[in-house]
């Protein structure tokens, strides 16, 4: 039986206290109590704010699912009306791509960020802040339609003209337009973070082919996230103008087109997908070697295959249209992208593989759940060459061969690495042990659900079955197969309770850690658990991939430097260095606590708030009120040294 | 599609005990749509191994040098080989099935993509919330008429089919005789299907277009050339005009209660918003496959049809009991 925990033969220990460590402490502690809360600057709180919102989310997005797989579950049911079901179904989707998947990534990234690289925060972290604020905002915003029963309905792809103001005069497209608008400032300053951070706040020695597989699957998310969500910005913006003041850039009438709404929406969405799939890829290409007691195999062509995945990402988008009439040279093209983006999902497939298969893989939950991982990636992907596959996508399109597809690419890609990532940094986050034996528990019940649940999905699909479709008849022969996929996507559901359960059992009695659990290798492992408010007690200096296994390794002679290093205590102060080397360049001064972030979010949520009450002077309040933040948040601050010395006198 | 492909076929929809689907394309019927389920089963058999094969792989990998005891610091961290191999092969191989599933996806493409034949018959199909109205083309304009949610086609001619959009986006789809086409408002799509067999094809609206998305069927009936014609000649007739007197009263109340929207050609109901209603006991279903063509439907329908189809556009028309009656036996002179 293998027991995690701290041994004798730990190379590390836990670290003693030192008098640097209090006074780091008082410079970088967050002050308790609400004012602390709401001007948190922290990326470690930003980031576990996050994760604990896109959970929350995945509960609701979850529920909205349960009650329309019970509507399914035989044919003719009568449980929701049509109205209802179509807000759920949009709402379901909206939640779980924008509101969980994508979040809960950029959760973890945001703690995980600054230890990886070594440094004491992300480059920016007011906007940081800002970026959360916004995003729980944009939620708020988006779910109080719900009450209201005006929540958006024409599904998460809101194709006009069903979402034209002729077709559905309501408020609940609306929402829709707003609040991917309101996320939308969020992902955007959120991604031009990492990108700042990435490029200016490694550690020394930190150079790009030293970087974790969840950076490079960050950074290249957060690329692709600010090439793509101009495009649905606009496209919402368009469509809320087209709806609002008479404008015709979807409109048949006026010789508008519907379809410039679908180029817009999946030049953005298809790349979206590889957001929220990327860096989950990198929490399996980190955790997984530490399970199996080696590096990464192919460490460098799995980086490559990360950006290249990304790169071929943006000329895949018209597969998401192949039955709208569209030239046949035009999808020939597509459809030959769409096969040959699988090809850097096989680099990595099999990287993984060979790792488990060269190393000594150890059974741990965390290992379960990211091995499992890679079987569920490659029955998305192997959907994913079949609806590729021009002719045979005008047959699957539309039909629950794609719902199966993409779910086990979203749950499959997506929240098995993030419960399995949990699992794997639980212990550096809270100082305590997720319980194993509920683990197994929680593991089986998800995997089993999962399976019995959405593989049913492709043979419904074979079977003809449309999506969207609220009821069935009962002589179209799908009874038996929703009645599984009802009864798996509640086996499912039990499963990921026990995995709360195991949360907050393990958060109360959980083992104590020690700072370095699993023996891991990068340096978010160095510093105690949980980790202190200042990250690491100097800037280290980084001579490989793994800083904490290199001794052993024995592969250079070169040794990285962890208790040695920049200790920058005069103020909140982290290094800057210089973009691919990373050599030491400048001490940057960092920015406290601040409720600017909050201030401006609020401000702008009364901005949209206007809008969607079609009042001028709530939105005009909201945009000078956004100025008035912007404007606190940029004064001049002498302790930034954005401000002369004052003269000695 | 041969014999083989059809057993695969109803095993593969035995496994999850259905026996009929009528909606499957993994056994199809004609030529826009065979070489597609060529693919399609080659696509998921190749799929099927790679995935089995993957499992395969990563259970062993797991189970062949898993550590089963000690804590993991004590497990020795080494590079034993640098496993690159793996992925030069691995990759490799998956980008030769994907060429060679390339190539083959290209030839269905070029097979598919047109008819070979000159299509002898051109159907205007326009797509409504939620029903379906077409409009056989004929060069002399008195031989075009219109009918609504079920086509009659010769068997072995190819069809032409000109998809038009009113108001929102819906899809065309007859899965045993070929791929979805959307309907799109502001552009013709174009499609083909042909049947090489007799007999009835149902499909259904893929794109959703709102409430009633879920009850937007369509069928295509496919008949020896002779029954078609006896079919088409009919339908370019004139309603036949009512004899019993319950029906001669229900031909008042539909010109008062039911003109405005639909069309019974021989009469004064014009109305275009519905159906072509000439020929209206022709068809095996109402409501676009919603209910089997019966009087029973046929009355709950009219009396109430937003009780069956909540938020169609056939409102709930305010009926005596006796107009009820008399209506729906007009209706069902329509043959």
């Amino acid at each position: 039986m293998i027991t995690p925990g701290l041994t004798e033969s730990d190379p590390l220990g836990v670290q003693r206290a030192l008098p640097i460590d209090a006074k780091l402490d008082a410079i970088w502690r967050t002050q308790p109590g609400l004012i602390g809360t709401l001007s948190c600057v922290d990326h470690k709180r930003i980031g576990l704010r996050y994760i604990v919102t896109a959970f929350i989310f995945l509960i609701v997005g979850g529920i909205e699912a349960l009650t329309m797989r019970l509507q399914l579950s035989h044919s003719n049911l009568t449980i929701l009306s049509p109205e209802a079901y179509d807000q759920l179904f949009t709402m379901h989707g909206f939640t779980m791509i924008f509101l969980y998947a994508g979040p809960v990534l950029s959760g973890f990234s945001n703690y995980l960020w600054p230890l990886l690289l070594g440094s004491r925060d992300m480059a920016f972290p007011r906007l940081n802040a800002l970026s959360y604020w916004v995003y729980l905002l944009a939620g708020v915003f988006l779910y109080v339609s719900f009450p209201l029963g005006m929540a958006p309905n024409a599904g998460w792809f809101n194709y006009p003209p069903l979402a034209s103001g002729t077709y559905n005069p309501g408020p609940n497209i609306d929402f829709y337009l707003l609040g991917l608008i309101f996320l939308g400032i969020s992902v955007t300053v959120g991604s031009a973070n990492f990108l700042v951070s990435l490029m200016r706040t490694r550690a020394p020695g930190m150079s790009i082919n030293r970087l974790p597989i969840l950076v490079w699957g960050t950074l290249t998310a957060s690329i692709g996230n600010l090439l793509a969500v101009p495009a649905v910005s606009l496209a919402c913006v368009l469509l809320f103008m087209d709806r609002q003041f008479g404008t015709h850039f979807f409109d048949v009438e006026q010789q508008g087109q519907p379809l410039l709404w679908q180029h817009l929406f999946w030049m953005f969405g298809h790349p979206w997908v590889y957001a929220i799939v990327l860096p989950a890829l990198g929490i399996v290409s980190d955790a997984l070697p530490t399970f199996c007691r080696r590096p990464l195999v192919g460490y460098t062509p799995v980086a490559i295959a990360t950006v290249a995945t990304m790169v071929v990402g943006f000329g895949v988008w018209l597969h998401h249209m192949f039955a709208t009439g569209m030239p046949m040279l035009s999808v020939a093209f597509f459809s030959a992208a769409s096969l040959v983006i699988t090809i850097p999902s096989a680099v990595s497939t099999f990287a993984w593989i060979a790792t488990i298969w060269t190393g000594k893989p150890v059974l741990t939950t965390a290992f379960l759940f990211l091995s499992s991982f890679i079987v569920l990636f490659v029955i998305g992907g192997a959907s994913g060459v079949m609806t590729g596959a021009v002719p045979f996508d005008w047959q699957l399109t539309d039909t629950y061969f794609v719902v199966a597809h993409l779910h086990y690419v979203l749950i499959g890609i997506n929240v098995f690495p993030v419960i399995g990532g949990i699992y794997y940094w639980f212990p550096k986050v809270t100082g305590r042990l997720m319980n194993e034996r509920l683990g197994r528990w929680n593991f089986w019940t998800m995997l089993i659900g999962f399976n019995v649940g959405f593989f049913p999905m492709h043979i419904a699909g074979l079977m003809g079955m449309p999506r969207r479709i609220y009821t069935y008849d009962h002589g179209l022969g799908w009874d038996t197969v929703n009645l599984i996929t009802t009864v798996g996507s509640f086996v499912f559901a039990i499963g990921v309770g026990l995995f709360l359960v195991n949360l907050f059992v393990s958060l109360r009695r959980g083992k104590a850690a020690g700072d370095n659990p699993w023996d891991a290798p990068t340096l978010e492992w160095s510093v105690p658990s949980p980790v202190p408010a200042y990250n690491f007690r100097v800037i280290p200096i980084v001579a490989s991939r793994h800083p904490l296994w290199e001794g052993r390794l024995d592969e250079f002679p070169e040794r990285s430097s962890l208790t040695d290093g920049y200790v920058l205590n005069q103020g909140r102060e982290t290094l800057a260095t210089t973009v691919l080397d990373a050599q030491p360049d400048l001490i940057l001064k960092m920015p406290g606590d601040s409720m600017a972030p909050l201030l401006l979010s609020l401000a702008l949520s009364l901005l949209f708030v206007g809008l969607i009450l079609h009042s001028a002077w709530i939105s005009g309040m909201g945009a000078l009120l956004s100025g008035i933040a912007i404007v606190i948040w940029l004064w001049p601050k002498r302790a930034l040294g954005q401000r002369a010395e004052a003269p000695h006198v | 599609m041969n014999g083989r492909h059809f057993a695969s076929a109803a095993s593969l929809l035995a496994l999850c005990g259905c026996s009929y689907a009528p909606l499957t394309y993994m056994r199809t019927y004609g030529p826009a749509a065979d070489p597609i389920t060529s693919l399609g089963w080659g696509l998921t058999i190749v799929c099927s191994i790679v995935v089995v094969v993957i499992t395969m792989l990563v259970l062993i990998a797991t189970l062949r040098a898993r550590a089963t005891r000690g804590s993991m610091a004590a497990i020795a961290i080494s590079r034993s080989s640098n496993g690159l191999l793996w992925i030069y092969i691995g990759t490799g191989l998956s980008s030769l099935v994907l060429l060679g599933l390339l190539i083959w996806t290209m030839i269905t493409l070029a097979a598919v993509a047109d008819s070979p034949k000159a299509p002898s018959l051109t159907i205007e199909i326009r797509a409504h919330q939620w029903w379906w109205e077409a409009r056989y083309i004929d060069p002399i304009a008195a031989d075009t008429f219109v009918t609504a949610n079920e086509l009659h086609i010769p068997v072995g001619t190819a069809v032409r089919l000109r998809l038009i959009g009113d108001d929102v986006i819906h899809s065309f789809w007859i899965p045993a005789l070929a791929g979805k086409t959307d309907v799109i408002p502001g552009q013709t799509n174009a499609a083909w299907i042909e049947a090489t067999t007799a007999g009835l094809y149902r499909g259904q609206c893929t794109e959703y277009c709102g409430l009633q998305h879920a009850h937007m069927s369509e069928a295509v009936i496919a008949e020896s050339d002779a029954q078609f014609q006896q079919w088409r000649t009919l339908q370019l007739s004139d309603a036949a005009s009512p004899e019993s007197a319950t029906s001669l009263q229900g031909q008042q109340v539909f010109l008062s209660h039911c003109a405005a929207c639909h069309t019974v050609r021989g009469t004064d109901a014009g109305g275009i918003l519905g159906p072509d209603l000439t020929h209206l006991m022709g068809r095996r279903t109402i409501a676009a496959g919603t209910l089997p063509n019966n009087l029973d439907s046929l009355t709950r329908w009219i009396a109430n049809a937003q009780a069956i189809k909540p938020g169609c556009q056939m409102p709930a028309v305010e009926l005596s009991h006796e107009d009820l009656v008399a209506v729906v036996a007009y209706v069902q002179t329509l043959d």
